[in-house]
């Protein structure tokens, strides 16, 4: 028999409805995958009784021909969404014995559809950083690394390197400034972040409430496909979340693509890109232009200041979301002889570098006599970020960039570690997206001389994922791409 | 712009953090870096331009006022570092 944790959702599901093996088989197959590479990092919560007792439930389902959509899929759970019963730590010392009373929406839709839940996976702490080098449970390593370990890309590192290394047959995941594109990217997998209000936010612990949204990390565009299907549709909980209908997303899987205009943005050919990824940017292109569509030179006049927004925008946003992190009604509590001690102990113990360093830009661009000049300019050139996209998308349907300057990095890396702005800058092809909150998806083209995945970027316009995951399913035909191992 | 210790100081008392004195120099600097590389947003013209606030379009909807996951008490509390009386519990704070 094959091993189950090679298949992927869609030859999953047609394994599990003919019988070739059950849920419990196949949930098995990954719980003794997920244990025997340990080593990774990927998973900081196992939930193993737990979702053998779901594949139990889900096989009588199937059994009696009542099985939801993800019915008997084991999945991995970023540690960013509230799952009831089960810790959730966003990977902070600050949330360490946190056990959520409810469920997300996200993840409780996926259960509703009958998906298993393994566990919960590895992040940068309250998903701030591209490496997964910031989490308080150590870094992830890249399941591609060779003599050195590297990273897997952040936030989602533990889910995009639970993916590829056939730990999980999908992982949510959740997209700030590019945390479910890069490390798809660097792992070798296909991750969608959909647009700005696709996806319920309740029950995701906040980091940057105007640009978080959540989004499938899977081995195809098929399966994200299937996986977003799900996780996505308005929830009357989260006042952000779009009274727009959700599509089945598979639908329009390898449907022509002929006659489609591809976008290539001149301000993304920036210096610090990598030769190698610009050849694939290039060869991505011409594979789309053999299937039919038009390429055509667009341009994005304001790409060069996103990254300089973003790093306003969000430090403002996470200066306030986490000021409820006070070691008072949850969470880690160090004391003090006051109150204001105590919430300055627990705070001061309880958040890493990175998190520290992110709240305090935050509050210093919101403060008396800055807020003008910084957050309320950044806001500003949010709007020509945005208006960018949307003059672009006169001329074009989607739009192809690279998703990440280089291919992963070594964990440790000295000039990331040195300059927190080197690290930033990973998020180039990424963040100009999330402050416009438009829909896209990394997909892998290729290995670089190294061996190591590259991945292309597609974006679309606001809430037409179709388009994205449309030509995403050609081009990954195209390219052919095999997975680790 | 650039700031002083002082102000790493005052950030860091508004913020609810500590930073010990040997690291504030350190923090100074790297601050400092920050802003210097975010200050290229001034070269921008704005003049014209209406912040963006959020993408959404649209209103947000007005919900009734009224309760809907009532008597949770022990829920909300089972994640208390410290609890008393069915209430959190904190350091004193009226002498």
């Amino acid at each position: 028999m094959t091993d189950l944790t090679e298949l992927t959702i869609a030859e999953a599901k047609k394994g599990l409805s003919k019988k070739e093996f059950s849920a419990v088989e196949l949930t098995t197959s990954y719980i003794n995958n997920m244990q025997a590479k340990h080593k990774l990092n990927a998973f900081v919560k196992e939930t193993p009784e737990l979702a053998l007792q779901q594949a139990a439930a889900s096989q009588s389902k199937i059994d009696s021909g009542l099985g939801g959509e993800l019915e008997g899929i084991p999945l991995g759970i970023k540690d960013l969404f509230c799952t009831k019963g089960v810790d959730t730590t966003a990977c902070s010392q600050i949330l360490k014995g946190f056990v959520p009373p409810y469920e997300s929406t996200v993840t409780s839709k996926l259960l509703s559809a009958g998906a298993n839940f393994l566990g919960k996976l590895n992040l940068d702490e309250f998903a701030m950083g591209g490496s997964n080098e910031t989490s308080a449970f150590g870094p992830v390593i890249n399941p591609w690394s060779k003599e050195v370990p590297l990273v897997p890309g952040g936030s989602s590192g533990g889910s995009a390197a639970a993916v590829a290394a056939n730990m999980c047959a999908a992982a949510t995941g959740t997209d700030t400034g590019g945390s479910i594109r890069q490390p798809s990217a660097f792992c070798g997998v296909t991750g969608i972040k959909p647009t700005y209000g696709r996806c319920s936010r309740y029950g995701i612990i906040a980091f940057a409430s105007s640009l978080d949204q959540a989004g499938p990390i899977a081995k195809t565009v098929e399966d994200c496909a299937i996986m977003l299907k799900v996780m996505s549709g308005h929830d009357a909980k989260d006042a952000t979340s779009a009274k727009i209908a959700v599509p089945d997303f598979t639908k329009v899987l390898g449907q022509s693509i002929k006659g489609m205009r591809v976008g290539i943005p001149k301000e993304y050919r920036v210096p610090s890109l990598n030769e190698e990824v610009a050849s694939y940017w290039d060869k991505a292109a011409q594979m789309l232009k053999e299937q039919g569509v038009e390429i055509v030179d667009i341009s994005l006049p304001h790409t060069k200041y996103a990254l300089a927004v973003y790093y306003i925008i969000a430090p403002a946003e996470a200066s306030s979301n986490l000021a409820r992190y006070d070691g008072l009604r949850y969470g880690n509590r160090v004391e003090g002889k006051t109150l204001d001690e105590m919430y300055v102990n627990s705070r001061t113990a309880g958040f890493g570098r990175e998190v520290k360093r992110r709240i305090m830009i935050g509050t210093y661009v919101l403060s008396a006599g800055y807020y003008d000049a910084y957050y309320l300019k950044a806001q500003k050139v949010r709007r020509l970020i945005r208006d960018d996209f949307i003059e672009a998308f006169n001329h074009c349907d989607i739009i192809l960039t690279p998703t990440a300057p280089s291919a992963a990095f070594a964990i440790g890396d000295k000039s990331m570690q040195q300059d927190p702005i080197n690290m930033w800058l990973n998020d180039i092809f990424t963040v100009s997206v999330s402050l416009a909150g438009l829909p896209a998806m990394s997909l892998p083209i290729g290995l670089n001389s190294k061996g190591l995945p590259l991945g292309m970027q597609l974006i679309g316009r606001a809430f037409d994922e179709e388009s994205v995951l449309k030509a995403a399913s050609i081009l990954e035909k195209q390219v052919a791409f095999r997975g680790v191992k | 712009m650039s700031i002083d210790a002082q102000t790493v100081k005052k950030i860091a008392f508004l913020s609810h953090l500590k930073i010990d004195e040997d690291k504030i120099d350190a923090t100074k600097e790297e601050f400092n870096k920050i802003l210097q590389w975010v200050d290229q947003l001034k070269e921008v013209d704005t003049e014209q331009v209406e912040p963006l606030v959020s993408v959404n379009d649209g209103t947000l909807d007005m919900r009734k006022d009224e309760v809907t996951e009532g008597n949770q008490a022990e829920a909300i509390l089972a994640n208390a570092p410290m609890q008393e009386y069915g209430y959190f519990a904190v350091p004193k704070v009226v002498e």
